[in-house]
């Protein structure tokens, strides 16, 4: 005998994350979330462009904290990104393959995901040594050139939903910038899931905004916005990137373009794309020689 | 000339009902809901401007600063052309002089906080030189505190005289009363300390010093604004109102101007009746202009800093 269905299922909410909050849409809009059968699985919030305004102000807000902090602890924290995501590891498998993805994919994509927040946290206090120089001047200076985050970086997530995500979003942190993504509109679920591994692993409100939604209504706003120092597209759509390129001019943003299909090959990780997102700040120092052994400061 | 007679404190002034903090709390929260529209809201966002006390209130105030502050009264944005001036600038009494002539000619009123600002500790004859010495600097108005420990130990009429004494030490300044909503213990205290204020002669009646967490409130200033309107039903004498401290953003302004407009009505929808005591408002408020203008959110890197 069939045993009778006696408890309805608790659907998990998927709201939006800025500033370590999860709040829902002001614009109180939402978007169905479907399985790869097409049934609906979740109310997504669509965001609208006010809550892109709010995690803008979010993000400044955490700029000047998340960049200033130790390069180590910069780290430390990414680190624990990786261990939460592998304590949650099940939930996000069985999200990817609610998504369509097969249990070998997901598993794949999970543990990806997990080994590129390593790979990065790795990478937080060393980049500068390797790119940071000394270099050679005419006059009596010590001339410098070091890294600095470019700022406030809006992500345009790729479609590969967690390993995709951590691939663009990790060298971002690790270069002490702080970010607003607008997760990929077919597969959102696993960027609200990964908001709150972020919110639970040390990473403070306002670094990482996650919002789902419409990317072509968003991009305008986010693309214009005057207070976004760079821009990050994955995709390989001549139109929405020249669309940004031209949006991009009005406070010269920087646009990146990472047009990785696959990013679980080793080439879609390297302390290049943490470079991508940095400025080069020069600075001369004039030294004098004291002694005659020409010893100087 | 006829002389006025000097007032006298009556219990009778403090009679007024009890404040229900609940609905009162209920009420402000509907001003926060109301739909404005683009145009309504550039305008709204124009005559922010035009009420707002520019203020510097710090140990570190210097000549610079202030000049630098009266520049900003008259120079809000100048990327944009027809924008209008501030209401005043807000200083200390011993920076009038310098504001004043910074000013010179223009239409921006110099206050001055005086009587021992922010704790109002001091004695009366103190307070009253330091109030005469800003009005001889210049001041075209006067922010005073009034003793809220007096007010809270019960000693109404002491609170009563000492503002009398100093409405008359302003002359022909206006007298802004600072009630210091944050150390007073509960609305019905706000009630009164109003009454009082405008009993013993206040222009107008102004939340907070901006020193004291928590400032201006849409509950307190609600409860203020309804003690001027009452006042104005029994008397018809206008009395204008001040909320300081803690308005940063345009829409918390916007909120505010509809709870004035919804309470008072149109005719204290001006500068000569309502001031925001603010320092960084009219950055906000200037970015949210200059959005509207070029329909892209705006960064704070392009306005001056204050």
């Amino acid at each position: 005998m069939k045993k009778p269905q006696n408890r309805i299922s608790v659907l998990k909410t998927y709201k939006l994350y800025i500033g370590g909050q999860f709040p829902r849409t002001e614009s109180g809009r939402s978007i169905a979330a479907l399985d790869a059968k097409g049934n609906k699985i979740a109310n997504l919030c669509m965001a609208s462009r006010k809550d892109g305004r709010e995690a803008i102000v979010a993000a400044r807000a955490a700029l000047g904290g998340w960049n200033q902090r130790a390069a180590n602890n910069r780290g430390q924290i990414l680190y624990r990104i990786a261990e939460m995501l592998e304590a949650r590891k099940d939930q996000f498998i069985a999200e990817l393959q609610l998504q369509g993805l097969s249990r070998v994919a997901a598993l794949a994509e999970t543990n990806g995901a997990i080994d590129r927040w390593i790979y990065y946290a790795g990478w937080c206090d060393k980049y500068q040594a390797l790119f940071s120089t000394v270099n050679p001047v005419a006059s009596s200076h010590y001339n410098f050139s070091v890294c600095e985050p470019m700022g406030v970086v809006t992500i345009f997530a790729p479609t590969s939903p967690l390993l995709g995500l951590t691939s663009v979003l990790a060298p971002c942190l690790a270069g002490g910038n702080t970010a607003v993504v607008i997760a990929d509109e077919k597969r959102s679920l696993c960027a609200i899931s990964l908001a709150e591994v972020l919110n639970s692993s040390d990473v403070p409100g306002g670094v990482v905004n996650i919002l789902t939604g419409s990317k072509a209504e968003l991009l305008p706003w986010l693309a214009e916005h005057r207070d976004v120092n760079a821009l990050v597209y994955t995709e390989r759509d001549p139109a929405t990137l020249s669309s940004l390129r031209t949006r991009a001019t009005g406070n010269l943003k920087r646009v990146i373009h990472w047009p990785y299909t696959n990013w679980s090959l080793n080439k879609a990780q390297s302390p290049h794309l943490i470079m991508d997102l940095q400025e080069i700040k020069t600075t001369w120092h004039p030294i004098q020689q004291i002694t005659g052994s020409g010893a100087s400061y | 000339m006829k002389k006025i007679p000097p007032a006298v404190f009556k219990p009778s002034m403090l009679a007024g009902p009890a404040i229900d903090q609940t609905g009162v709390e209920e009420r402000t929260a509907r001003f926060t809901k109301r739909s404005i529209k683009a145009v309504s809201k550039m305008q709204g966002l124009l005559l922010t401007l035009r009420m707002i006390d520019l203020t510097t209130l710090e140990g570190k105030d210097s000549v610079g600063k202030v000049e630098q502050l009266c520049y900003k009264a008259l120079h809000l944005h100048d990327a944009f052309e027809g924008l209008p001036t501030v209401a005043a600038i807000c200083v200390y009494p011993s920076h009038v002089r310098t504001a004043k002539k910074a000013l010179q000619g223009s239409s921006v009123k110099v206050a001055s906080v005086a009587t021992a600002f922010p704790s109002g500790q001091s004695h009366l004859s103190i307070k009253l030189a330091d109030t005469r010495f800003a009005v001889e600097e210049g001041a075209d108005e006067i922010d005073m505190v009034i003793s809220r420990g007096k007010f809270l130990e019960g000693e109404f009429a002491y609170v009563f005289d000492e503002i009398a004494s100093v409405k008359a030490a302003c002359g022909a300044a206006r007298l802004k009363v600072i009630l210091e909503t944050g150390e007073l213990g509960s609305l019905d205290d706000v009630r009164k300390a109003s009454q009082l204020a405008i009993a013993a002669g206040a222009d107008f009646i102004k939340t907070s010093t901006g020193k004291i967490q928590p400032a201006a409130t849409l509950p307190v200033t609600l409860v203020m604004l309804e003690t001027i309107r009452d006042h104005y039903y029994k008397t018809g004498t206008m009395i204008g109102m001040k909320p300081a401290g803690g308005i940063s953003t345009s829409k918390l302004a916007l909120h505010y101007l509809v709870m004035l407009n919804e309470t008072l009505g149109a005719d204290w929808m001006d500068p000569h009746w309502f001031r925001f005591g603010a320092s960084s408002l009219a950055n906000n408020v200037l970015m949210q202009i200059a959005k509207e203008r070029e329909g892209c959110y705006q960064s704070a890197n392009y306005f001056s800093v204050d």
